[in-house]
């Protein structure tokens, strides 16, 4: 199988990727890891005339803090998102989602910034994001916008970003002290999609649950935010009659499409499962276990 | 459309060849370069049977373009043995009868010499997750560990690493 025909661009800065871009607008493509994009052009549900390479873009690759944030360029692999210590140390939730992505190979291509930006409700970040409550830095030839995670996935394949954009920049604020994390994923196999998987961040005050933050993968057009299941913790004490409540709340905002991973009954069933594992999990880390 | 040119470092040897931006770097290295040892399988990023050293890093050359590939440095199954001696991973796959009919056997020892880089002494389960991106039919992986857990013994002492 081989893709459709196209013209190559590989530019070596973002300015002239956001050139070549607003140059072919809505012909042009951006291949970033290329493990979503390439599959679907062999497939032809995507033909686009012009390909912008921006792997040999240096400006976007790297992880750093400052003042509080951690600001993680959009095309830093999965695997290097695994090796980082100021990630294992500051926002532990991240690592331990792009450890469940795909299999070694594919991690060292596939990037975070492709993951979310594709906008397919089967990747992993986009509930990871919600979760962590990041913001995107959004580049185009105006200039940079930086907008939230929560309102930025609009549809299956959709998202805030324009045709104009790139995706330069992720920033993640630091957890807090006593916080603990979770992403608890059901799959098939190795490198399967989710067949449901639930990201949580929670912290503590106390014994009671001060802020916490539960979002989807895979259970509807988009990555869902739980709202209503945060909000049946939060000011109070994490007990199991509570993480049930929430996780009937985050099955009722479901709405999988049936596929070879199981009808939707069973998907909204294994939401809720994954939700409470999910919690559960990130009660007792956040007890320092 | 017009061919690019390209060049880069396949098994230690500077190449060149003309390419079509679409091409995939497995079939030209195997169509263009005859290098016919990386094996072609599931052509969606799956099987791992296509998997090559690029920069370094493991990568599945189904779903990786020719031409991405301009100014790098690939390895091939082709590239492990020196002067006609087997690497101490093909020596590991025959002892501990590592395959059966062959055909994930190069994506399996490429991946697995580039993850013996990075863990030289794995546990079995370190292997398990390593070698996770290659998919073997036939031998229900047992034999496939026992030959990296032997490769990483005999190529410790000898790397000092």
């Amino acid at each position: 199988m081989t893709p459709g025909s196209f013209e190559y661009h590989a530019p070596s800065n973002l300015d002239e990727a956001i050139k070549l871009l607003g140059k072919f607008s809505d012909q042009a493509k951006i291949l970033a890891g290329g493990h979503s994009l390439l599959p679907m052009m062999k497939l032809r549900f995507a033909e686009p005339g012009h390909l912008i390479d921006i792997n040999r873009i240096a400006e976007l690759k790297g992880i750093r803090e400052e003042k509080g944030t951690i600001r993680i360029g959009a095309m830093t692999t999965e695997n290097e998102l695994i090796a980082s210590e100021l990630l294992k140390q500051k926002c532990p939730l991240i690592p331990e989602a792009a450890r469940l992505i795909a299999d070694p190979q594919v991690r060292n291509c596939g990037t975070i910034g492709g993951d979310i930006a594709h906008g397919d409700p089967g990747n992993d970040h986009p509930a990871v994001m919600l979760a962590v409550e990041a913001s995107f830095v959004l580049r185009g030839p105006k200039g940079s916008r930086t907008v939230p995670a929560d309102g930025f996935f609009l549809g299956t394949y959709q998202t805030q970003l324009k045709a104009d954009e790139i995706l330069a920049e992720i920033r993640v604020p630091v957890v807090g002290a006593n916080s603990g994390y979770a992403y608890c994923k059901l799959k098939r196999k190795t490198g399967d999609f989710a067949t449901a998987a639930a990201a949580v961040q929670l912290q503590l005050d106390g014994k009671k649950c001060k802020k916490i933050t539960i979002a989807l993968t895979n259970l509807g057009p988009t990555a869902l935010k739980a709202a209503d299941a945060a909000a049946v913790l939060v000011g109070n004490e994490v007990d199991d009659a509570r993480i049930e409540q929430a996780a009937k709340k985050a099955m009722a905002i479901c709405d999988p499409a049936e596929d070879l991973r199981g009808d939707r009954d069973y998907k909204i069933h294994m939401a809720g499962e994954m939700t409470r594992r999910a919690i559960s999990l990130a009660l007792y880390r956040a007890w320092g276990k | 459309m017009a061919k690019t040119h390209i060049a880069f470092t396949l098994n230690g040897k500077s190449v060149e060849t003309l390419v079509d931006a679409r091409e995939l770097l497995v079939h030209v290295l195997r169509e263009q370069l005859g290098q016919t040892g990386t094996h072609i399988g599931c052509e969606t990023s799956h099987c791992g049977a296509c998997t090559v050293d690029f920069n370094g890093k493991s990568v599945k050359s189904c779903t990786v373009l020719a031409v991405q590939a301009n100014g790098g440095d690939v390895m091939t199954v082709e590239g492990l043995a020196k002067n006609g001696t087997l690497h101490p991973i093909q020596e590991a796959f025959t002892q501990e009868h590592g395959l059966q009919c062959g055909y994930c056997t190069p994506g399996m020892m490429v991946r697995a010499y580039r993850f013996l880089q990075e863990n030289p002494k794995p546990t079995e389960e370190e292997i398990r997750t390593g070698m996770s991106g290659n998919i073997c039919r036939c031998t229900g992986y047992q034999n496939i560990i026992k030959a990296i857990q032997h490769a990483a013994g005999v190529m410790r002492p000898a790397k000092g690493a």
